[in-house]
């Protein structure tokens, strides 16, 4: 029973990576790339983690998981969000899709605290 | 077990792709975060597989050293125009 419940995890993390790793190829943006991308494969790698827990069998490498999972949920989104302040500052434009842009017209944005 | 590592590296050549291909610095700098987090669930699967406890640790360690290098790499990016 353990056995299942863990494959079944591994399976939903490598489904998730690779929908992740998909969007990193298929998006059209660093911003849709970045959102595609980092969620999808965070979320996969802390299944796996999860199903690490399950089929390891021991004590030790269980709680290492553990420890790992929470490591990687503090700083993947931190790291993701500080690519993406980066990217706001150098003024990379957001994508449109070609003929949008008459029906959603860009809106000003507001000032930045630190410019 | 062997199909499962097919599967990653598959998911590597992706992300190896866009590193190569990507327009902008900035899609590179995406391309080695997301590689380095495809780095953890090799050491996962390699604990599961060999059995010894060691490489759960080096995941660990490279969770927060990819912080440090990603933070690195975005605080450089900040406010430059690298593209070519």
């Amino acid at each position: 029973m353990i056995e299942i419940i863990g494959q079944f995890f591994m399976a939903v993390g490598f489904c998730f990576i690779f929908l992740g790793c998909l969007g990193l190829v298929r998006m059209p943006d660093v911003y849709c790339r970045l959102q595609a991308a980092t969620k999808c494969v965070t979320l996969g790698t802390g299944s796996i983690l999860i199903s690490a827990i399950f089929l390891s069998g021991s004590t030790a490498t269980a709680m290492k998981a553990v420890l790992c999972i929470v490591f990687l949920f503090l700083n993947s989104p931190t790291a993701a969000h500080a690519l993406a302040k980066a990217c706001d500052i150098s003024g990379i434009k957001i994508w449109e899709k070609p003929g949008d842009e008459k029906i959603y017209p860009a809106r000003p944005r507001p000032p930045r605290d630190d410019e | 077990m062997s199909l499962i590592y097919l599967f990653l590296t598959l998911c590597v050549a992706m992300c190896v792709y866009r590193i190569f291909r990507g327009p902008r610095a900035a899609d590179r700098m995406v391309g080695i975060d997301i590689l380095g987090i495809i780095v953890i669930v090799f050491c996962v699967l390699l604990t599961l597989s060999t059995g010894s406890d060691f490489y759960m640790t080096i995941a660990i360690a490279w969770s927060i050293l990819g912080l440090v290098s990603t933070i690195t790499l975005a605080k450089f990016l900040e406010g430059r125009n690298l593209d070519d």
